[in-house]
């Protein structure tokens, strides 16, 4: 996926965000999510690695090994920031303070079944903190690409791949489409700039409910 | 108080099999010198207990990389390509918790507990073979706690009993970590005298922490740092 592309995913997933949230933003796409919050929404960013109140990235030459992302990625704080252990940190995700995470995955299912953390004899992460995140944030939006690089369906009728999380996702975004999931049923809201409705049915293997969709809402 | 510091050719604790768990995230807030101590040594064989694998050249990752873990216990080792192709050719056995999980099952060992009720997990592989129980009509996962022969962590601040504050996001695993271990060294980036640091931000009691010593600095380039030399 281009850079354009996943910029164009990055900025329809800050929509979602609203004012004085505790959001976690996972590795990838989500992370750019962060650019097209404003300031104004008063969002308070948390880490798995210790930061509640975390800010954009420093200048180049200001940059501190200590104070980065759970990526590894060099950071800054906001005024009122805190640091903490990783039980701390996951202390807050499981007591449900998050009010959402945006995350990656390599597979959703119309249920909102996610799979992200293993390909089982091919590629194995692991899981990190995407199942904490994943099963105790209020809210779960998957960001992802529509389909494989081979062009087949990534949000399928039920994962091939070991899960996640079971019914966890409550939205997801691709190059195509933002789609919710409802009461275990998936719904069509928004086509892409560029796609059709039956460009995104015809890349999506689960069963989706077209009756509340609308354009777009980005503008060129 | 009695001065814990020491130098690691004083130490004679390092053994072959032996179960370490190292502080860090992501190699952020993992103790270089003393990586390189157990490296030097050339022990095989280990237990290691950690957040991640780290890089293949950054924190405990290096003492992946040289092969001289047999177990490794995790939530993530997506960013050491090294840790994922030994477990594939069966030289490396992983065992993956969610992350706040594995943090919660060492802060428990650290505390003297027999482990913890959790339910990050049900639903999926997380739950295979685990032992379950109710608590007010809940369902829960029954993990045990974690502890260890040797932890190593890395602090900011040190004195010279031990307590130690920790900087910025290298706090992370570092407190839990040194909590847990039967034998525990710190590796401070500078160490000070009894009563200079403030007793209300202390973040590890000197009662956790056996050995201190005056960590070299990170040896290593962070993955940003090398993509900017390109």
């Amino acid at each position: 996926m281009g850079a354009e592309t996943r910029r164009l995913i990055a900025e329809r997933a800050a929509q979602e965000v609203t004012y004085g949230m505790m959001v976690n933003l996972g590795i990838g796409i989500p992370t750019l999510v962060a650019d097209y919050i404003p300031a104004s929404l008063d969002v308070v960013l948390h880490t798995e690695n210790g930061i509640l109140g975390m800010g954009g990235s420093p200048e180049p030459g200001r940059e501190d090994g200590n104070l980065s992302n759970a990526g590894g990625y060099p950071v800054t704080i906001q005024p009122g920031a805190s640091f903490f252990d990783s039980a701390e940190a996951f202390g807050m995700v499981r007591r449900g303070y998050l009010d959402l995470t945006i995350l990656g995955a390599l597979e959703v299912s119309g249920k909102g079944d996610i799979a992200n953390w293993i390909v089982p004899g091919k590629r194995v992460p692991g899981m990190g903190g995407a199942i904490d995140l994943a099963q105790k944030a209020k809210k779960v939006i998957v960001l992802m690409s529509h389909t494989t690089k081979e062009g087949h369906p990534k949000i399928l009728q039920e994962c091939s791949l070991p899960l996640t999380v079971k019914e966890g996702a409550h939205m997801i975004i691709t190059e195509r489409a933002v789609m919710k999931v409802d009461r275990g049923e998936l719904f069509l809201l928004e086509v892409m700039p560029g796609y059709s409705i039956d460009d995104v049915l015809n890349t999506t293997e689960a069963k989706i409910n077209v009756d509340h969709v609308r354009r777009q809402t980005i503008e060129e | 108080m009695r001065s814990k510091t020491c130098t690691l050719s004083e130490l004679n604790i390092l053994k072959d099999n032996m179960t370490i768990m190292c502080g860090g995230f992501g190699g952020v807030g993992s103790p270089p010198s003393l990586i390189d101590w157990i490296l030097d040594s050339g022990i095989k064989n280990i237990t290691l207990i950690c957040n991640d694998a780290g890089f293949p050249w950054i924190g405990p990752g290096k003492l992946v990389t040289e092969k001289r873990v047999s177990t490794l216990i995790a939530s993530h080792i997506g960013s050491n390509p090294e840790a994922g192709k030994q477990m594939h050719q069966g030289e490396l056995n992983v065992h993956f918790y969610p992350q706040g999980t594995l943090a919660e099952k060492i802060r428990a060992g650290g505390m003297g507990l027999g482990g913890i009720l959790v339910d990050v997990g049900l639903g999926t592989s997380v739950e295979k073979g685990k032992e379950k129980t109710f608590v007010h009509g809940k369902e829960y996962m029954i993990e045990p706690a974690l502890t260890a022969d040797l932890s190593i962590v890395a602090c900011k601040q040190a004195d010279l009993f031990g307590n130690l504050l920790y900087d910025q996001s290298a706090r992370n695993t570092n407190p839990l970590v040194a909590q847990a271990g039967d034998i525990t060294i710190a590796e401070a980036a500078e160490i000070v005298h009894i009563g200079e640091l403030n007793p209300e931000q202390i973040v590890t009691q000197g009662v956790f922490v056996d050995h201190v010593i005056k960590s070299k600095g990170v040896d290593w380039k962070w993955v940003w740092e090398l993509k900017r030399e390109g």
